[in-house]
């Protein structure tokens, strides 16, 4: 890969992972803890109050469809930019 | 012998004898073998065994028990997001860049990307923490004994040092990740059948995820008839602030955890170490997301069981844990009944140990036998899985980062191994011993734990990744830092030191998310007026950030790049190749 190429890798690297952690954050942090109150209010979900559920099952679920749609989408950039991997033992240092 | 005894026994002696078969099928002659099972582990495997490695007795046997009885069930949601939250920073921030580094352990990537100081501040901080953690595995490994077997605790403590040396010295890292993902087979399977045998009953719906909606108003009723706030209202034991900040601390602790983090080094490639990162967090959600129906329905049972029955004439199960002094009545009122008007726990009529709610979930629900022995075998799995993915981290920090890099470079293949092996075996001991006799201060360290591998690990390990222009001298600056004030507000407001309100009310267990701020503050501060890496450093951190092959990331791996090129002439010394 030339400089250029790397340079637009990376970028795109880190667009995904901007986008992929601020959906973390405003699960977590955002439905489970600071807005629980309003969404307690909001709708009852599965049995539970709405923000409750996010705080005890919701956010699980959306952090490993995160890492999911994480290590498909760098599967594909690796295959845009033709990378391929050589699966061998670690070396010692 | 009681049935249950029986039962319990035959499937520790299966488990057991399995674990140990795994371990001498897959023994190693190698270090690379012994400290990263030689890179070779495929990543669904590798996903187990992180999840055994990283979900300990605390998740196995505590965790619902938190959720649902020291927490009011909404506050113990720090638990749940904290500990799984962190699984996505360790995906995308972490895991398939040290896989690129290509070294075995936490202190070994600090020391090579940094400086040696910068090495033995992480060596120390690897060591502390995973001897605080693996001291609590062992003393749970006597609990499940002690109840269930009625072997003496110090006897089972024993048993599981016993078994832990043969699989974990025999095998190294290799022979436990096979072993961890046995483990991983059985603590899921033990967790699962209960909780779903449970919510079968009470809700008619196998499925406890689902079922545990179910019950939810009738437990919220329940709460307010004994004066308790409803179990799914927020804030009634933690403020915001604080939910906010443990929370943020499990999340980064988690991904700062040197025996979490040396597993993405056992990963085939870059590809499978991310590939990884989601099969453990698969693995642990399968439990994560039972735990608190498990909590809820263990408490829903206990109230709708216990109050109002006339003291000794309790059902069987909660005789047989009184028996253990593990739940306690103390008839205060004296109408010879069990009131829990008011509260459970310290002060009130009826105190039950958090430890107990997944162990005798399944007694309390009237199941059979043989699956209270398999619940039992789960939790020693769950306990014996950790201990051995830490006493390698212990052993490794100490055979590799001190004897290997510091005392004998010269050191050959053989001699690095029986080194490591030694190591491993003293490990284990110390562990036994501090198991058998826990120091008072490791229930409280343990939770603490977490604060301190946020506070030290996590920002230099994302800095050195990410920013180029880290330099040595702030990474160290940044570790000691975040070490230290976290250390001293943690002793400065824990109850055993005389329990200060601190700084906004923020509680000690919450304190590690401002000890990272401080410590990404100082490290990017101090890195502005400290000679910067040098170019070769720079561009290897380049070319970490690419999958793929790489000449230089390779020639390094190897150790075939000159010392000088890589830290410059002004830190060269105790590093030979």
């Amino acid at each position: 890969m030339d400089a250029a190429k790397r340079q637009e890798y990376w970028r795109r690297n880190l667009r995904l992972m901007a986008i992929l952690l601020t959906i973390w954050a405003l699960v977590s942090f955002g439905a489970g803890i600071i807005f629980v109150e309003p969404l307690n209010d909001l709708a009852n979900f599965m049995g539970m109050p709405l923000g409750f559920w996010f705080a005890q099952q919701g956010s699980i679920l959306t952090f490993l469809v995160l890492i999911a749609v994480y290590v498909w989408r760098m599967d594909k950039l690796d295959k845009e930019f033709g990378i391929t991997e050589y699966e061998e033992g670690i070396h010692h240092s | 012998m009681s049935t249950v005894q029986i039962w319990t026994l035959v499937f520790v002696v299966l488990t057991f004898g399995f674990y140990i078969y795994i371990a001498y099928a897959s023994r190693v002659k190698d270090t690379a073998g012994f400290y990263v099972a030689s890179g070779g582990i495929p990543a669904p495997a590798n996903g187990a065994a992180i999840a055994a490695d990283w979900m300990s007795a605390a998740s196995f046997i505590s965790m619902a028990g938190i959720i649902a009885l020291s927490n009011n069930g909404y506050a113990g949601s720090v638990y749940l997001m904290g500990w799984t939250g962190g699984y996505v920073l360790l995906a995308m921030l972490l895991a398939p860049y040290l896989r690129k580094f290509g070294k075995y352990t936490v202190p070994e990537f600090v020391g090579d990307r940094y400086n040696e100081s910068a090495r033995l501040i992480a060596v120390v901080c690897a060591i502390v923490v995973s001897f605080v953690y693996v001291a609590g595995q062992m003393s749970g490994v006597g609990v499940v004994f002690q109840r269930f077997l009625g072997v003496d605790q110090t006897l089972g403590v024993i048993i599981g040092m016993v078994i832990v040396f043969l699989y974990a010295v025999l095998g190294g890292m290799k022979g436990i990740t096979w072993t961890q993902v046995a483990q991983y087979s059985v603590l899921i399977v033990a967790y699962l059948i209960p909780a779903v045998a449970i919510s079968q009953k009470l809700t008619g719906i196998p499925l406890p995820q689902v079922g545990f909606g179910q019950i939810m108003s009738d437990l919220n009723g329940l709460q307010a008839d004994f004066g308790l706030a409803e179990y799914t209202s927020p804030f009634t034991q933690m403020n915001m602030l604080n939910m906010i900040l443990m929370t943020a601390t499990l999340m980064f602790g988690t991904a700062g955890l040197p025996h979490v983090i040396v597993r993405f080094y056992t990963a085939r490639s870059v590809r499978a170490a991310r590939f990884s990162a989601l099969w453990a967090l698969f693995f642990i959600a399968l439990l994560y997301t039972t735990a608190p129906a498990i909590g809820a329905f263990s408490k829903f049972n206990i109230l709708n069981q216990i109050p109002g029955t006339t003291i000794g004439q309790e059902p069987e199960w909660f005789q047989s844990w009184q028996d253990v002094g593990l739940i306690t009545v103390d008839d205060l009122n004296g109408n010879g009944v069990i009131d829990v008007d008011g509260g459970l726990g310290a002060g009130f009529e009826l105190a039950i140990n958090n430890d107990i709610v997944v162990l005798a979930t399944p007694e309390i629900a009237g199941l059979p036998a043989p699956i209270v022995g398999l619940v039992a075998a789960g939790g020693l799995a769950a306990a014996l899985s950790t201990a051995s993915g830490l006493l390698l981290v212990i052993s490794s920090a100490v055979a590799n980062d001190v004897y290997y890099k510091r005392i004998n470079p010269q050191a050959t293949e053989a001699r690095q191994l029986m080194v490591g092996r030694i190591a491993m075996g003293a490990a284990i001991v110390v562990a036994g011993y501090l198991g058998i006799n826990p120091p008072g201060f490791v229930a409280q360290v343990v939770a603490l734990a977490f604060g301190l591998g946020a506070a030290s690990f996590f920002p230099i390990l994302v800095l050195g990744i990410f920013w180029k222009k880290t330099t040595a001298v702030g990474a160290a600056a940044g570790m000691a830092t975040g070490l230290l004030v976290t250390l001293a507000y943690q002793i400065w407001t824990l109850p055993i030191y005389g329990g200060s309100d601190g700084i906004l009310g923020i509680t000690a267990t919450s304190f590690g998310a401002v000890g990272m701020l401080i410590n990404f503050a100082v490290t990017i501060i101090v890195s502005q007026f400290t000679p910067k890496p040098t170019e070769t450093m720079q561009r290897l951190v380049e070319e970490v950030r690419y999958p793929g092959r790489s000449e230089l990331v390779a020639a390094h791996a190897e150790g075939a790049v000159d010392e000088e090129l890589i830290h410059g002439s002004h830190d060269d010394h105790g590093r030979h190749h």
